[in-house]
């Protein structure tokens, strides 16, 4: 096994909502004790519906934001105010909507460069043409693509363009938010494939966001699945699909459509929705969906447990 | 006689740079109980020809069909009064996004009882219950009293259960549901997918699937007819068609699925969807296609017999024998 390159230790972000004049303040409990472990070269998957904090978890690990508790250690160095600059370069994103995350009015070229003057400044402007070509080639574009600007691409080859961007200060982390669900089914198998070829040749982390269980069971090697902010299990790939502990993860399993029509199997109905982040309800969170759901549920909340199939349930399978 | 009948219908839009065919040569017949997939991917054309069919398309298009017919209606010939009488009453649609169909301004009890009114002059009261039980109908917990809420004070999937309820209204004899699932999570999903079909089943009207989710096809749909680029390259139905696809273009859809994979790499298909300017003068799916010879890209493929589920193809794959001879 070797050294993870990030280490999240019970992460939690809160944001206020203003009442207003005369309301009281409230506060969002975007996401809540959220600790894992990546190590380079494999892919950690976080599923879970809207609003279960996945974009949260994007926004504190690539420090965009800062968590309001918890800590993380990328690379060997705590993420802080003070190593902020220096962990930049290895940390990046790529966004789910390719036609919203890059510039219009900037070519292609720019695009790429533009993280390397930012972080680079010393870096002289032929050296960094010089990359931005290369990687143009890296992530299955044509260097002769340099000159165009994003509206003359398609959104495989604007997911690409982000990518690349993603790469130029060679990251050894990349958050990818939900990367492949704005594109076609036969773009999105293209994007998926970089994605492998990229992580084999260069050693890539990757923390994939994600709602579609199709292909995170494709994609990854680890899964978190997040319900209202906090994580209710976390297990290796193999494991979580064979056999799921929690009650969520097997709803959410058995409501996900499998594209195969002789396959007619058992759904789990869960009746009413996911519960504001307001007001998460006092002990298990998802206990009001739940059909295994007693009084403890209701009033005690669990943990997770230990070993390397975790969950955090009362009555776990 | 079958409740839609269209045959070779074709959508032009007039744009700045020339015209350009969205639809090509479209055919869908569909009788009453049918749960039709049409499955593509975007820019395939495949919501336009049914706002085409609603007549809900901008001046910008031109529409040109050898028949369209629905219930006995002409809809070619039909005069804009008389197609309101059947858009939204016997023939309603639920769009794809519900956070951005509904109108912002009114309650959503008075969206839902707009259409009660006008369709079938219900007076207040009968619209009031009628309206009650709809949301009832749809799963729309503390009915009364939501019927007098805003769109943005409800969830995108309560929104969408009010589509659907909108969609209802009237008792459609079809219903279109363009990507009715797509802005929701799972959950949600698989509780609107099991209520559209549980409403078919009640009341057997015509259900009309678009949709780009292979998942979702195979679970709801009993016919699927597989569009690209504006032309439908195959119909058949839907256990055939996931074990023996005719078209290319079906077999490579369906080889990409993530959950089919067998190795790390999967399947993909090279290319993109043809533009405007980049039409193929042959077989449309040709540049793309791994099996495309010189006739392809030369000239276009003959629509295939219902034995090999209409495929739009020179070299129908998956044929046996006797369907050849």
């Amino acid at each position: 096994m070797s050294e993870p390159v990030l280490v999240a230790e019970n992460l939690t972000q809160e944001y206020v909502l203003k009442g207003g004049l005369f309301g009281q303040d409230r506060i969002v409990r975007a996401l809540t004790g959220a600790s894992f472990a990546l190590e380079p070269g494999k892919t950690l998957a976080v599923v879970g519906e809207s609003g279960c904090g996945k974009s949260t978890l994007a926004r504190v690990i690539t420090m965009i934001e800062e968590p309001v508790a918890g800590s993380f250690v990328l690379d060997g160095t705590p993420a802080g105010p003070d190593t902020l600059a220096a962990l930049r370069t290895t940390v990046q994103i790529v966004f789910q909507d390719p036609f919203g995350s890059l510039n219009p009015r900037q070519r292609c070229g720019q695009i790429l460069e533009e993280p390397l003057i930012i972080n680079a400044p010393e870096m002289p402007a032929a050296e960094r043409t010089r990359r931005a070509r290369e990687m143009l080639t890296l992530v299955g574009l044509r260097p002769e693509h340099y000159d165009r600007y994003p509206h003359m691409f398609s959104g495989g080859q604007r997911q690409r363009i982000a990518v690349g961007r993603a790469l130029m200060l060679e990251p050894k982390v990349l958050v990818l938010d939900e990367p492949v669900s704005a594109l076609d089914l036969s773009i999105q198998s293209q994007i998926l494939n970089l994605l492998v070829d990229l992580q084999e040749r260069l050693g890539l982390a990757y923390l994939f966001i994600s709602h579609d269980l199709s292909v995170v069971k494709h994609i990854a090697d680890d899964v978190i699945v997040m319900y209202l902010g906090r994580p209710v299990e976390i297990a290796p790939k193999a494991d979580l699909f064979d056999h799921q502990r929690h009650p969520y993860t097997k709803a959410l399993l058995s409501a996900t459509p499998m594209a195969d029509p002789t396959l007619r199997k058992q759904r789990i109905k869960l009746v009413g929705e996911l519960p504001s982040p307001v007001n998460i309800p006092d002990g298990c969170p998802f206990a009001p969906r739940c059909w295994k759901a007693e009084a403890r549920c209701r009033t005690e909340r669990p943990e997770l447990d230990q070993g390397t199939h975790r969950a955090a349930c009362h009555f776990p399978e | 006689m079958s409740l839609l009948e269209v045959r070779n219908l074709s959508v032009d839009f007039a744009t700045t740079s020339g015209s350009f065919r969205a639809v090509d040569g479209f055919d869908l017949t569909l009788n009453p109980g049918d749960i039709t997939a049409i499955v593509g991917e975007s820019g395939s054309g495949k919501s336009v020809a049914f706002l085409a069919m609603m007549g809900l398309l901008p001046w910008t298009a031109t529409i040109t069909s050898d028949a369209m017919t629905f219930d006995g209606h002409d809809l070619r010939a039909i005069s804009p009064r008389e197609r309101r009488k059947i858009v939204g009453k016997d023939m309603s649609m639920i769009f794809q996004e519900p956070m951005t169909s509904l109108n912002p301004c009114y309650t959503v009890g008075f969206q839902i009882k707009e259409a009660l009114r006008i369709h079938l002059g219900m007076d207040r009261k009968a619209r009031h219950a009628r309206a009650v039980e709809l949301f009832e109908q749809v799963g729309i917990p503390a009915a009364e009293t939501r019927l007098s809420a805003f769109p943005h004070q409800m969830s995108g999937g309560m929104n969408q259960r009010v589509m659907i309820a909108m969609a209802i209204a009237c008792k459609p004899k079809m219903l279109i549901a363009d990507e009715p699932t797509t802005a929701l999570d799972v959950t949600i999903q698989a509780q609107i997918l099991e209520l559209l079909k549980s409403l078919q089943e009640e009341t057997g009207m015509a259900l009309v699937l678009i949709t780009h989710d292979m998942g979702v096809v195979a679970e709801t749909a009993q016919q699927v007819s597989v569009q690209y680029a504006g032309q439908k390259c195959e119909q058949q139905e839907v256990t055939a068609l996931f074990s023996r696809p005719h078209h290319p273009y079906t077999a490579a859809l369906l080889a990409a699925l993530p959950e089919r994979a067998t190795t790390k790499h999967l399947p993909t298909i090279p290319g993109v969807v043809p533009g405007q300017f980049d039409r193929p003068k042959g077989c449309l799916f040709s540049p793309r296609c791994s099996i495309a010879t010189d006739l392809c890209g030369t000239t276009p493929p003959p629509v295939g017999g219902p034995e090999i589920g209409f495929a739009r193809c020179h070299f129908p794959i998956n044929v046996t024998a006797e369907q050849s001879a």
